[in-house]
């Protein structure tokens, strides 16, 4: 109760929805916006489309669906937001309940720094304007676990308001192919997270406990839909969602549902639904009186929260007491588009790459010790990492921290790709004994394994000449001309190596014998 | 001695002419005395008794804390005293006991006044008459005065005694009625829009509205938290300034208080009000006015100009939408402040469990009375 949370608000995104299955569309003579080249007929498919129908649709317009998120993010701090209760993960229920949490009658709110502090953060990371001035309000509704029968928010004027936030997005079905967007963020404001539910429906009663809410992220989409050039549509709203998983689930459920309902001559209601993760479907919550009357007043326990900047702050004022926003500006860490920006310029990499080594927590110092102990190239480093060893962690759902292989290990191995001591596939068994058992280094386990790449140039030659010998067939289909045969004669090469020869070595020799 | 100022009582405890225990007693069975004013709700013999024994320790060390160690003062009953019921005089609270005392009474506390008792009022403060509570109203101690008594009893005939009686103004009506009775030195009302100012004249005694901001409202039980004061009730002016220079101050647990320090204050003995600017707001001077008080109103004015103050008119141009001002706030922050009262976390709940809303709604409607609902 009284613990604190930061509120963003993302206002809409547009997709374009367009039509697949010509046939009506091609009746009724409708031009899209994807036909621009004046072409009508079969050919449908819009190219402007980012999410594809999931099933053809009657109907003869296109829709644009608009989202917006309110995410509600949990303040990582001591103490709650408007008492000094402290916070801590999963302690006994009701056990760190102050005064003001349990709305005992006389108490009253007191603002925490560090929760102004870390919304001042969030803004300026977010490329927020900060208001100096911000306000608090009441939002009144009954509910169990909100024992004041208000809760304390920024209605009319948030501590943070029009910022952005820049993400990539992949497009198309090839891989690598990503564009940058932006999404508006409209505001951020504090407010009090309530307390937490338990429902026991053996003996008909909930439970409550006032310590804090659960989920340290939970995220309410508004959904509607319209015809690009008209209004926008009723807007539902879609509550609780806690992964961005079933986020985009319940998105698109709700966007295909807005649209066959409006396209049966249905409506929309203006109402709340709830996600139902098995069913994979939105439904309506139990919610009689409609729309909710919240009854919004100025919190007249709360002064007007005054921040300051360097040029505005008071002579003479106590640095305890204010708050200077160029201050914390200062000490904000690097953000992450800055950091992904000096992956692109430093190691030339992909910015969809950059996007993948910072999602993963841990991955990117991993990643930049492996390149302190390695002369391979941060190509190859990138895709070692991003693929292979991201790979293996997910496969076993765990943690960077948690890896057998350490970056040194990762190194050494690269090490030996590059100096062609082995041969990358050779690299991977490698990696893959690296996983299974701690302790060995990679230079151990290829002596162990005999994986070093075939060095003896006499010895390769010989294997050819055997090789082609006793295949004559393959040979013949090569010198005919099939670029396949070369690749099948590589193989048998390699096999008959036990792996330890290089391909394009092979290949070299295995060339310059044919022609030869 | 029960007549006595602060400063004389507080001399005569230094001195040892009077024991703090001394003091406690006679108080005490003075309320018992008075108990048809109905002005207390919850008496605390056995706590002010101990405070007593305490003071008298320190009296006998020579350690008194200052001007109020010792003396009895009584709380209204919206005031959070920790380990004494506090009830609003609302079923809604009854029972009700806080964990924590307000600012204000831990200030008086840690002055080592004596609590005597929790104070009558109207339910939650909201009422100008002390009549609406559910411990009933409480009678002004003037209703008994004999100059009262013969006038009634010229006017009336065959009226039952028990019946006519005068009210003490409200909400703060049981602090004043405590006050003017002699039971207890200094009170503490609470003011949101007169609760102070309104029984203190009905009862003949001193009360005071401090400047919003100045007192801590920490555990003053609110009704309107924009406009809520808690006020102060007593025999003389030197005692209200007294008890306001204890009480005024900065309180972390009350962000409206100001932020400034309050430098400790000392009334000026105004014998030469040659220098002094008295002005009377001609608005003020409404239709609905009572000839009387019409009448005592000038007597002051003309009291002022005779010693030698200039006395002029002003004006506050927007004295007549105060009062609508008033009940919009009020009317707005009342029903806030009465949400979290559904029984869940304190106070009454309801039998019905069939739903949350259903409880919430039967405890509601037990718990207030009619000005709420």
């Amino acid at each position: 109760m009284a613990a604190p949370v930061l509120r963003w608000l993302c206002p809409g995104r547009r997709w374009a929805f367009a039509r697949t299955g010509g046939c009506s569309y091609h009746r009724r003579g409708v031009p899209t916006a994807s036909t621009s080249s004046g072409k009508r007929g079969q050919s449908s498919v819009a190219q402007q489309s980012l999410i594809t129908a999931q099933e053809p649709r009657k109907g003869d317009r296109e829709w644009a669906a608009v989202v917006g998120l309110e995410i509600h993010a949990q303040i990582s701090s001591n103490s709650k937001l408007f008492s000094g209760s402290q916070v801590h993960f999963a302690a006994p229920p009701n056990s760190l309940v102050s005064f003001f949490d349990a709305s005992l009658p006389g108490t009253l709110p007191v603002l925490n720094r560090r929760c102004v502090e870390a919304a001042v953060m969030t803004g300026l990371a977010l490329d927020c304007r900060i208001n100096k001035k911000s306000l608090f309000d009441r939002k009144h509704y009954f509910y169990a676990d909100l024992p004041a029968g208000y809760q304390i928010t920024q209605q009319r004027l948030p501590i943070a308001v029009d910022g952005s936030l820049a993400y990539s997005v992949c497009v198309g079905k090839k891989r690598g192919q990503a564009v940058a967007r932006t999404v508006r963020v409209r505001q951020i404001q504090l407010e009090q997270d309530s307390g937490k539910s338990l429902h026991d429906d053996l003996r008909s009663q909930t439970l409550v406990d006032l310590n804090r809410a659960e989920g340290q992220l939970r995220v309410d989409a508004n959904i509607s839909v319209h015809h690009p050039g008209e209004p926008l549509g009723v807007r539902t709203e879609v509550k609780n969602l806690n992964s961005a998983r079933f986020l985009a689930r319940a998105i698109d459920y709700e966007i295909q549902r807005q649209i066959s309902e409006l396209e049966n001559g249905g409506e929309i209601l203006n109402e709340t639904r709830s996600f139902d993760y098995k069913l994979g479907c939105t439904m309506p919550m139990r919610d009689k009186e409609g729309k909710q009357d919240y009854r919004f007043m100025p919190e007249p326990n709360l002064p007007p929260l005054l921040l300051y900047d360097s040029a505005s702050l008071p002579a003479g004022a106590d640095p305890q007491q204010v708050i200077n926003i160029d201050q914390i500006r200062e000490q904000l860490p690097e953000l992450p588009s800055v950091t992904r920006e000096k992956l692109v310029q430093r190691y030339g990499m992909l910015p969809e790459h950059s996007f993948a080594l910072l999602n993963e927590v841990g991955l990117l110092e991993f990643f930049q010790n492996v390149m302190k102990e390695t002369r391979a190239e941060p190509k190859k480093v990138t895709s070692w990492v991003l693929n292979t060893f991201l790979g293996f962690l997910k496969q076993q759902n765990l943690a960077v921290s948690e890896s057998p292989v350490t970056p040194s290990a990762l190194a050494e191995l690269l090490n030996l790709v590059e100096r062609k001591a082995i041969s990358s596939s050779a690299a991977k068994q490698v990696f893959e004994e690296l996983w299974r058992s701690e302790g060995k280094t990679p230079a151990q386990i290829v002596a162990e394994k005999q994986l070093e790449l075939m060095r003896d140039d006499e010895a390769l030659e010989q294997l050819c000449r055997a090789t082609m010998e006793a295949h004559p067939q393959v040979v013949m289909d090569l010198k005919k001309g099939n670029p396949r045969a070369i690749n099948k004669l590589i193989g048998l090469v390699r096999k008959a190596t036990l792996g330890r020869a290089d391909p394009t070595a092979i290949k070299d020799v295995l060339e310059r014998q044919l022609s030869g | 001695m029960l007549g006595w100022t602060l400063r004389e009582v507080s001399a005569a405890l230094k001195q040892g002419q009077i024991t703090p225990t001394e003091l406690c007693q006679k108080c005490l069975s003075l309320i018992k005395k008075t108990k048809f004013l109905n002005a207390y709700i919850t008496v605390s013999e056995e706590v002010a008794l101990k405070q007593a024994e305490e003071s008298e320790k320190r009296y006998k060390k020579g350690h008194s804390l200052g001007d109020l160690d010792g003396i009895p003062i009584a709380v209204k009953d919206n005031f959070s005293t920790s380990g004494i019921e506090t009830t609003c005089a609302s079923n809604m609270l009854k029972g009700y006991v806080p964990p924590y005392n307000a600012t204000v009474v831990q200030k008086l506390l840690d002055q080592g006044a004596l609590l005597m008792g929790k104070t009558n009022l109207d339910e939650f403060a909201m009422g100008s008459g002390s009549t609406d509570g559910i411990f009933g109203p409480v009678k002004n101690p003037w209703s008994f005065s004999e100059q009262y008594r013969k006038k009634r009893k010229q006017k009336s005939h065959g009226e039952k005694e028990d019946s006519d009686w005068l009210i003490t103004g409200g909400s703060s009506g049981g602090s004043a009625a405590a006050v003017s009775a002699f039971t207890c030195f200094a009170a503490l009302g609470s003011d949101t829009g007169g609760s102070t100012r309104n029984p203190a004249a009905h009862c003949g005694v001193v009360g005071l509205k401090p400047s919003y901001g100045l007192v801590s409202r920490h555990g003053l039980i609110p009704l309107v938290n924009s406009m809520d004061v808690p006020g102060i009730l007593t025999r003389c002016v030197d005692d209200a300034a007294i008890v306001l220079g204890i009480l005024a101050g900065h309180d972390p647990k009350d962000s409206t208080t100001v932020q400034d320090p309050v430098k400790p204050f000392v009334l000026p003995s105004l014998t030469d009000v040659s220098k002094l600017c008295v002005g009377i707001p001609k608005e003020y001077l409404a239709p609905e006015l009572s000839s009387e008080v019409r009448s005592l109103w000038s007597k002051a004015a003309n009291l002022f100009e005779s010693e030698g103050a200039k006395v002029i008119e002003v004006s506050l141009p927007h004295t007549s939408f105060s009062i609508v001002c008033y009940h919009v706030l009020c009317t707005s922050e009342v029903a806030s402040n009465m949400a979290r009262f559904d029984g869940l976390e304190y106070g009454h709940r309801c039998d019905i469990d069939l739903s949350t809303e259903a409880m919430y709604a039967a405890t509601r409607r037990e718990g207030f009375n009619d000005v709420k609902l």
